[in-house]
């Protein structure tokens, strides 16, 4: 009992990482706090569920199709909606992606109302495996297992060793360092936000598998994930996936003994751990400088 | 021009002859607007009114003291229900029971503003999220408040009714009256706060808040404060939202109900009570009469209805609202990140300096 305790937690937990680590990469290099991050993730699933009720594709041609619309939505968002703002404060900034998530939400009533609809994932939480003995893991949590991990290794690897993932680095340090280096800050953005919307779409279309799909079902999810980065420091991508765990974790047990009170658990731990460590679990504390 | 000439004009509450025309104007406008409004449109009213106000209190908040706070529907829905229940339960009359659940939602704003001394930016605002998630899923289970289900709001009656006073306010032109009044005071207590001390330190504390800490502006007692105060403003706005809908449930306070105040002083004008009312005007306005039956609009109701049926679901017109919503907020940081404040100022200048 305890052990499918941990490994649903983990599972669940691992998926509020994934999310969290889109929601970290887009304010590791920019600074912005994107809370449209989970309607972005909800309208490009609402597209895949759309190629596959209405075109019939197989599943795989859908999800490639709908991460190329993942791609080019968040682009779309950095061009159109963050790059004409000029030197937007902290909450215009909130206010700009409060704005795109309304929008996004909105569209998605409008085109696909508000009922709730199944969403056909391959990976089912009622198949279940026993891998090990003892073990029992549904097809699912093993998913979002192996998702989470090759996430993490590629994301490691990419901002180790490849030019634009140096230059994003760059660019979180010192944007006008980095403009003088020669990178183009701009696109690098519009690159962040292609990538961060990938990754959450793939997180929203896990989401979805697990609940229903309506426009407003990755509202929980979202602010769930967000919370977990938050948790973990929001400039430190293990440690985003770390705090994703620990939250998971945290709700699933307090979920089984108290069950009333899960969907605040979340929050009441973060902000208590947030009055100890400002910065978060993981990440290291700035003192701002006068 | 503008020009300040010494300490005394600075803090007057109308800064000229002309500021006092036009308000002592609105003010008869807005005293005898019964008269020539029919009933549904008083009630529109009555929510702008109530609107202002939170406004105005979530304005001292993020305009003038630099906090975010995305958890103002908490502090509304404690003063509703608060006020409500007081008078239910204990029978305390109306204005002690509404100064209470002012206080208990200034209380709480204390106890969230103390977190607050060491966040700021992204991670206050998911604090605040926070909290105000959890005020929404405890008046959801516990029984007292009605659960799931909501609460009636009693009887408005401003009189003492166990004294033999009793003032039945039972329609909504006599709320008006009510709300109006509470409006007015609570407006220019806020206009009048921004020029005292309490005023400067929170705008000392926006500008930076380590300059204002060595300064000598205890950042404990003023961020906590403003907190409180803005909370207060909440509290007393939620007890009167609860009469003038009537029947309220714990959904009615949600995490769109704080986008929507932010979107309102965002859109009025940050920092700025003027700005603030505006903003609640135009959006209140917007969400609860344009917008809510856009398919009976002149020209662009037809237009849409027969773009949803191409291309979209004319079920989910109602949506649009929420588009609309969007682009507004979006508009307004890209192309005018004062808010209708700055266009109002543009204005001004530009008419006071006409010839050149």
């Amino acid at each position: 009992m305890i052990e499918q305790l941990i490994i649903e937690g983990l599972a669940i937990g691992a998926c509020y990482g994934l999310f969290g680590v889109a929601v970290a990469i887009i304010y590791k290099t920019s600074d912005v706090v994107n809370f449209g991050q989970g309607e972005m993730g909800m309208i490009s699933t609402f597209v895949a569920y759309h190629i596959l009720a209405q075109y019939g594709l197989p599943f795989w041609l859908a999800f490639v199709l709908t991460m190329v619309f993942a791609v080019l939505l968040g682009v779309f968002i950095e061009f159109f909606f963050l790059r004409p703002a000029k030197d937007p404060t902290v909450l215009g900034l909130i206010i700009i992606t409060l704005g795109a998530e309304m929008l996004l939400m909105g569209l998605a009533g409008w085109k696909w109302g508000a009922e709730q609809k199944d969403f056909i994932f391959p990976l089912s939480v009622q198949k279940v495996h026993e891998p090990i003995p003892g073990l029992v893991l549904n097809e699912w949590s093993m998913g979002v297992f192996a998702l989470t991990a090759l996430i993490m290794v590629l994301l490691f690897l990419f901002f180790r060793y490849s030019n634009l993932g140096i230059a994003m680095r760059a660019t979180q340090q010192n944007q006008n360092a980095a403009k003088i280096m020669g990178i183009k800050v701009e696109r690098v953005f519009s690159f962040t936000w292609g990538l961060s919307s990938f990754i959450g779409a793939m997180a929203a279309m896990f989401f979805a598998a697990r609940s229903v799909l309506d426009p407003n079902f990755m509202m929980e999810p979202f602010m769930r994930a967000f919370a977990a980065a938050v948790l973990g420091g929001l400039t430190s991508i293990p440690g985003v996936v770390m705090g994703g765990l620990i939250l998971g974790l945290i709700e699933n047990f307090f979920g089984y003994v108290w069950p009333v009170w899960k969907p605040i658990v979340a929050f009441v731990v973060i902000i208590i751990i947030l009055t100890i460590r400002p910065s978060g679990l993981f990440a290291k504390h700035y003192v701002k400088k006068v | 021009m503008d020009m300040k000439r010494d300490y005394y004009e600075d803090i007057e509450i109308f800064s000229s002859g002309t500021v006092l025309f036009w308000s002592i104007a609105l003010f008869a406008v807005l005293f005898t607007l019964p008269l020539y409004m029919p009933s549904y449109n008083i009630y529109l009213f009555n929510i702008i009114l109530v609107h202002v106000i939170l406004a105005v209190g979530l304005n001292i908040l993020v305009g003038y003291t630099g906090q975010i706070s995305l958890g103002h529907a908490g502090f509304f829905a404690i003063g509703a229900y608060g006020t409500s229940l007081l008078m239910m339960h204990l029978g305390i009359p109306f204005f002690a029971a509404i100064i209470a659940a002012g206080l208990i939602a200034a209380l709480s704003g204390f106890i969230i503003g103390l977190p607050a001394l060491r966040l700021e930016g992204p991670y206050l605002a998911i604090a605040t999220l926070g909290f105000g998630l959890t005020i929404m899923h405890i008046i959801g289970r516990w029984e007292i408040f009605g659960g799931r289900m909501g609460i009636q709001a009693p009887p408005l009656d401003i009189g003492i009714p166990q004294w033999g006073w009793s003032v039945p306010l039972d329609s909504d032109v006599k709320m008006y009256y009510l709300i109006l009044v509470i409006a007015i005071v609570m407006v220019i207590g806020a206009r009048n706060m921004m020029k005292t001390r309490i005023g400067r330190a929170f705008v000392a504390i926006r500008d930076d808040d380590i300059a204002a800490e060595v300064m000598g502006v205890n950042l404990l007692t003023f961020k906590t404060l403003s907190f409180a105060v803005s909370a207060f403003y909440a509290g007393v706005a939620g007890g009167l939202f609860g009469f003038v809908l009537g029947f309220f449930d714990p959904f009615t306070f949600n995490l769109i109900l704080s986008i929507i105040f932010l979107v309102m002083i965002v859109v009025g004008g940050l920092g700025s009570v003027l700005g603030a009312v505006m903003g609640a005007t135009l959006i209140t306005y917007l969400q609860y009469d344009l917008l809510k039956n856009v398919d009976e609009m002149p020209y662009l109701g037809d237009a849409l209805v027969w773009i949803s049926r191409k291309y979209f679901t004319v079920i989910g017109l109602e949506n649009f609202n929420s588009i609309m919503l969007g682009i507004i907020m979006l508009g307004i940081v890209i192309f005018e990140p004062l808010g209708m404040f700055g266009i109002w100022i543009r204005i001004k200048k530009y008419w006071k300096t006409w010839p050149f």
